[in-house]
């Protein structure tokens, strides 16, 4: 029998999300078949976290989540020395979520010491810092599908492109905007004014991110069905460098005008295509499509 | 592709509807609208009733693309202005004196602005409504205000509350000085107002 790639699951300063979430994947089985796990947090693996932390193993590929702490302490291993030993022996590491990807949520409890494994913010830097080995897979947490279709590109051996932020392209180059069902409002400037209704744009008062947030999740929907936006939630940008922001069911405004618009394009084009678009009033947009009260 | 005649006429015709609403501005601005006739526009041009329809279909079509004229010539004004390195103080002075001096250069503009546009709604409502016909102008305006709030100088509140402040002081001044009613040069008053913009608009 063919040896499988083998595959180690660390992690750094975690919340256990995106191990969480891969459980989810729909063909995990395939994915325990095709690897031999050396350690999973959760999964069957073949050795124990204490064997790892001996740094006596090699792996092909190493899965970090969480965000990197030189400092931190595993099983009576500093985890710069986990880190370095098992990067050097892979040919492919992978940060999942945005904690591994680029500090997330985590680097908030020590700004100057804690980073993503790649990347600090939008900064390249840590212990694998410009590495033409890393894959960022930023999220908080990461949808299932982005880890399968990564670790399937692996086992086929498919060259997988990334963007300048190590991310693959096939996952990231689109916005969340892509695909969200409230783009004719987003059009039109109809805005959303509460939370958890089908009709309205949530750009405009309600904080979302997804016309400037690299994520598919309108394109590979979650549990199949679903996105934030799609049930009347904003995007929070939580696969970008800057997450987490504060105020994130806020848009940031100066006099009624949006500080960030969408990527690509100039404020200046952005305002005067809205404040025209605005001038029309479609009653169809103004009330909800299916009420349930009459 | 187009070739190089076919450009320069379309060139030659935008200078000729320029031409056109210039002098319909003025004549719109002396008389009146409803007064001032489209045959009396033509006559004021020297162009034939039947060739002037070639550029303007109406009276309402020409109402709204010398909005649309004015909004530009004023824009662009307001564009150098925010694409300059000045400070936000310095921007105000430079907004009032350029709004000032089209008023005393160019009075048609302003009065046009003032007289029929906001006056006459219902020439405007079908084609104009809202921003359309006054966004380059506009949004040049929001770009100050949102520059001027993200570097911290001036206090964040609602647009509408400080375009109202900003343009309905300028143009009240504009109009009393139209009735003659000022007893000095309007810009004699210019270092005082912008001030006065400044303290009301400003982070406390």
């Amino acid at each position: 029998m063919k040896s499988r790639p083998k595959l180690l699951w660390l992690q750094g300063v975690t919340c256990n999300g995106n191990t969480h979430s891969f459980l989810n994947y729909p063909h995990l089985s395939y994915i325990l078949e095709t690897f031999e796990f050396l350690y999973h947090p959760i999964l069957p693996a073949t050795y124990t976290l204490e064997k790892i932390a001996s740094c006596t193993q090699s792996c092909d590929i190493l899965i970090f989540e969480g965000a990197y702490d030189p400092r931190m302490m595993r099983a009576g291993s500093r985890m710069e020395t986990l880190v370095q030993h098992y990067g050097s022996t892979a040919n492919t590491i992978i940060a999942v979520g945005s904690c591994a990807s680029f500090g997330g949520m985590f680097k908030q409890s020590d700004p100057e010491y804690i980073t993503g494994v790649g990347f600090d913010r939008e900064i390249a830097k840590g212990p694998f810092a410009k590495s033409n080995k890393l894959i960022n897979l930023s999220g908080c947490p990461i949808h299932p599908e982005w880890l399968g279709y990564t670790l399937r590109m692996i086992a086929d051996n498919k060259v997988i492109l990334i963007d300048e932020m190590h991310r693959p392209k096939e996952l990231y180059a689109y916005l969340a905007h892509h695909g969200c069902t409230r783009n004719e409002y987003f059009e039109w400037k109809v805005d959303a004014e509460h939370f958890g209704t089908k009709e309205g744009c949530l750009f405009y008062k309600q904080g979302c991110r997804g016309p400037m947030t690299h994520a598919s999740c309108n394109k590979i929907l979650w549990n199949d069905v679903s996105s934030k936006t799609r049930i009347g939630s904003p995007c929070f940008g939580c696969t970008e460098p800057d997450f987490p922001r504060t105020n994130m069911f806020e848009t940031k405004t100066n006099m009624s005008i949006p500080q960030d618009v969408p990527l690509g394009i100039s404020k200046r084009s952005y305002l005067t295509l809205t404040g025209i678009a605005k001038s029309f009033r479609i009653p169809r947009l103004e009330k909800r499509l299916i009420d349930d009260n009459t | 592709m187009k070739s190089e005649s076919e450009k320069s006429v379309r060139t030659k015709k935008e200078d000729r509807k320029t031409s056109i609403m210039q002098t319909a501005l003025k004549l719109f601005s002396s008389e009146g609208f409803y007064t001032t006739t489209m045959p009396a526009i033509a006559k004021k041009v020297g162009m034939s009733v039947g060739n002037f329809y070639n550029y303007f279909s109406s009276k309402d079509e020409l109402a709204k693309e010398i909005m649309l004229y004015i909004s530009s010539v004023l824009g662009e004004q307001l564009r150098e202005i925010n694409m300059s390195e000045k400070s936000v103080r310095e921007k105000i002075d430079m907004i009032v004196k350029m709004y000032f001096r089209i008023a005393q250069e160019r009075p048609e503009l302003i009065e046009y602005f003032l007289r029929i546009f906001l006056s006459n709604r219902e020439i405007f409502t079908k084609s104009c409504s809202g921003m359309v016909c006054v966004s380059d102008f506009v949004t040049e305006l929001m770009l100050f205000f949102d520059d001027g709030v993200q570097s911290g100088v001036l206090k964040d509140q609602d647009f509408f509350s400080a375009l109202g402040l900003f343009m309905g002081y300028l143009g009240g001044m504009v109009f009393l000085n139209g009735e003659e009613v000022l007893p000095q040069p309007l810009h004699d008053y210019e270092s005082a107002i912008a001030e006065n913009i400044y303290n009301a608009l400003r982070k406390q």
